[in-house]
């Protein structure tokens, strides 16, 4: 008699405990479905809007799909925008700069992580307390000197800093090289290598995990800056994408012309997402190692 | 990482110092060959990081607008900024409030959603890209669409909050709604939070899970017991690095509101921005005396979180 309600109340039990599971992965993908919206739905309704006639972009309640798709949004938009020209300054800003990166920075990580020299530590942790100095106390004196030596419009402030590290950068990149046994570098020694020959024949081909990452989070950098072609490129003629974007946004009249916005904003994103869908494994690595954004 | 980082400063602690006569001469040119690997970095330090550093300390004694030389005020700018700038204050508030609000949803939110997407889920990868995505949109494009989404009249924002009956905020036009709107807006970066909190799941065990299993330990327990003393490396680091962050925001407010209504969304950064670069004439020894302080401010809630991580932040394998 006891063993049968025992059993019973097990299997009530059991149920009870399913039920729950049930109800807490229903709840569960619920939650997620949500939030993918969240973070989607704005830049879904951007790519939207973006093919929207002017009188709907302005109604309520929010329509999604456009009544009448209207590619000119993109041409109108141009119009008033060199987007030629500040696409191709973005990339001349973005290529250099990457390139000053990577060297730079496996460059000194490889100096960090593989020799043994006085101070090194200590150095080490000055590295890493530059993270932590906000942008606005360098930026007065920074604006200055570019100022006193004749750089304001003209691309260098931009590039030329990346080709003497960046302390994030070389933060990964020493992590890397720190993984890489040493009997490798022993045996290239032993062969008569030169410390140079060792560094570009051994390590950048075996750093390429690293250089990959680097070379995503400059892009980004370089691409997404605003406040730096802001302050030092006054010339349209030298504005990259984001000024251009901002300046054509901001023109009398653009107020509320959501629809040309949209496409701009579109021409912009565009290649960013491009690079992050060709590259997502290197972009959430770059996000694990960093968090250093916003 | 963020145990590379702690271990970076226990790995100072008793080490003796060698001296450069001490070295043999094959150490010694071990060691040259890591200076001149090094040297790029240290030239560069010196010329991005300490010039500036102290150059604009000095400037904040001075009178500067670039064109002409910097003349000495003494503490000017600073007894100016604490009893006669109204906006000091002001600005200062407002930042702390995005300080506050965001670093704790992006911690809050981020920790939740990588907690979720940590029980085993279908379509793990399909999930994390989509929260990841919009971290990814530039800034600039990211504050036009959402100038769009918190429009008053016909914004996204909007029509969503209408679901649940409030009716239509205007945002940008009432003060007390404007930094909400920068708050709702930074939930956009929630994902390259949850993306480094992820990691630091997928690292844990699966036996710690077990062993509290067997001990009887429920959900929350494992939680609150198991999960969240593993994490705290990850918390600190990502704690640490969005506050400062936060207290240097900047280019979304410079773009959608520059400050208004009146002067509602003015963060500390724009306050300073304005001073160097949009007032006329520029009044960059002004700014730098703001800079300082904001650097003061920062250091201190640094050195408050360093110091208070002994406490609460564990490192595995760590004998101590």
């Amino acid at each position: 008699m006891s063993a049968i309600s025992a059993r019973s109340a097990k299997l009530r039990s059991d149920t009870l405990n399913r039920a729950t599971q049930i109800i807490g992965r229903i709840l569960l993908y619920g939650i997620l479905v949500f939030m993918s919206l969240w973070f989607i739905a704005p830049l879904f309704w951007m790519f939207m809007s973006s093919f929207m006639p002017l009188e709907q972009v302005g109604i309520f309640p929010v329509e999604w799909i456009p009544r009448v798709w209207q590619p000119e949004n993109y041409t109108d938009a141009l119009k008033f925008w060199k987007f030629g020209t500040t696409f191709r300054n973005t990339m001349i800003i973005t290529i250099f700069s990457l390139f000053g990166d990577i060297g730079s920075c496996t460059l000194v990580a490889y100096g960090f992580a593989r020799f043994r020299f006085p101070f090194r530590d200590t150095l080490f942790l000055i590295l890493l307390a530059t993270l932590m100095l906000p942008f606005a106390v360098r930026l007065i004196p920074v604006y200055a000197a570019y100022d006193a030596i004749g750089w304001i419009d003209t691309f260098y402030p931009l590039i030329v800093p990346n080709f003497f590290g960046n302390a994030f950068y070389i933060f990964i990149c020493r992590q890397f090289f720190l993984g890489i046994p040493q009997d490798l570098l022993d045996a290239a020694k032993i062969d008569g290598a030169s410390e140079f020959r060792i560094f570009t024949q051994v390590m950048i081909p075996l750093a390429k995990p690293a250089i990959v990452v680097i070379a995503i989070l400059s892009f980004q950098n370089s691409w997404n800056d605003f406040l730096g072609p802001l302050i030092y490129l006054k010339d349209p003629d030298l504005h990259t994408l984001a000024i251009g974007l901002y300046k054509f946004t901001s023109l009398p009249g653009q107020g509320g012309i959501y629809n040309q916005q949209m496409a701009a904003s579109v021409l912009m994103v565009m290649p960013v997402l491009i690079v992050f869908f060709l590259f997502q494994k290197q972009f959430i690595q770059g996000a694990n190692l960093s968090g250093m954004k916003g | 990482m963020a145990t590379a980082f702690g271990s970076q400063f226990s790995a100072l602690r008793g080490r003796r110092r060698e001296r450069w006569s001490d070295l043999s001469p094959m150490r010694k040119r071990e060691a040259k060959f890591g200076f001149l690997f090094i040297a790029p970095w240290f030239i560069g330090v010196l010329l991005f990081a300490l010039f500036p550093f102290i150059a604009s300390f000095v400037l904040s004694f001075t009178k500067y607008n670039i064109v002409a030389p910097p003349e000495w005020v003494g503490i000017e700018h600073y007894e100016h900024i604490f009893t006669d700038d109204p906006l000091f204050l002001k600005s200062l508030k407002n930042t702390a409030v995005y300080v506050g609000g965001s670093v704790a949803i992006r911690i809050l939110l981020g920790f939740g959603l990588a907690l979720l997407l940590n029980t085993k889920v279908r379509f793990l990868g399909l999930w994390r890209t989509l929260f990841y995505v919009p971290s990814v949109v530039p800034i600039v494009a990211l504050s036009i669409v959402w100038l769009y989404v918190l429009n008053a009249r016909a914004g996204l924002l909007n029509w969503f909050l209408g679901f649940f009956g409030i009716s239509r905020i205007r945002w940008f036009a009432d003060p007390d709604f404007a930094m909400l709107a920068f708050l709702i807006m930074s939930t956009t970066w929630v994902g390259v939070t949850m993306v480094i909190f992820l990691a630091g799941l997928q690292g844990i065990p699966e036996e710690y899970y077990d062993a509290a299993k067997i001990d009887g330990a429920n959900m929350a327990q494992r939680l609150w017991r198991v999960t969240i003393p593993l994490m705290t490396p990850t918390i600190y680091l990502n704690v640490l690095i969005n506050i400062i962050g936060a207290f240097q925001v900047f280019t979304q407010v410079f773009i959608m509101t520059g400050g208004a209504p009146r002067d509602a969304t003015r963060t500390y950064v724009l306050h300073l921005f304005d001073h160097a670069f949009q007032y006329l004439p520029p009044q960059m020894g002004y700014s730098s005396a703001l800079a300082w302080i904001l650097f003061m401010i920062i250091f201190a809630f640094t050195a408050v979180i360093v110091a208070s991580s002994q406490r609460w932040v564990f490192y595995q394998g760590a004998e101590d």
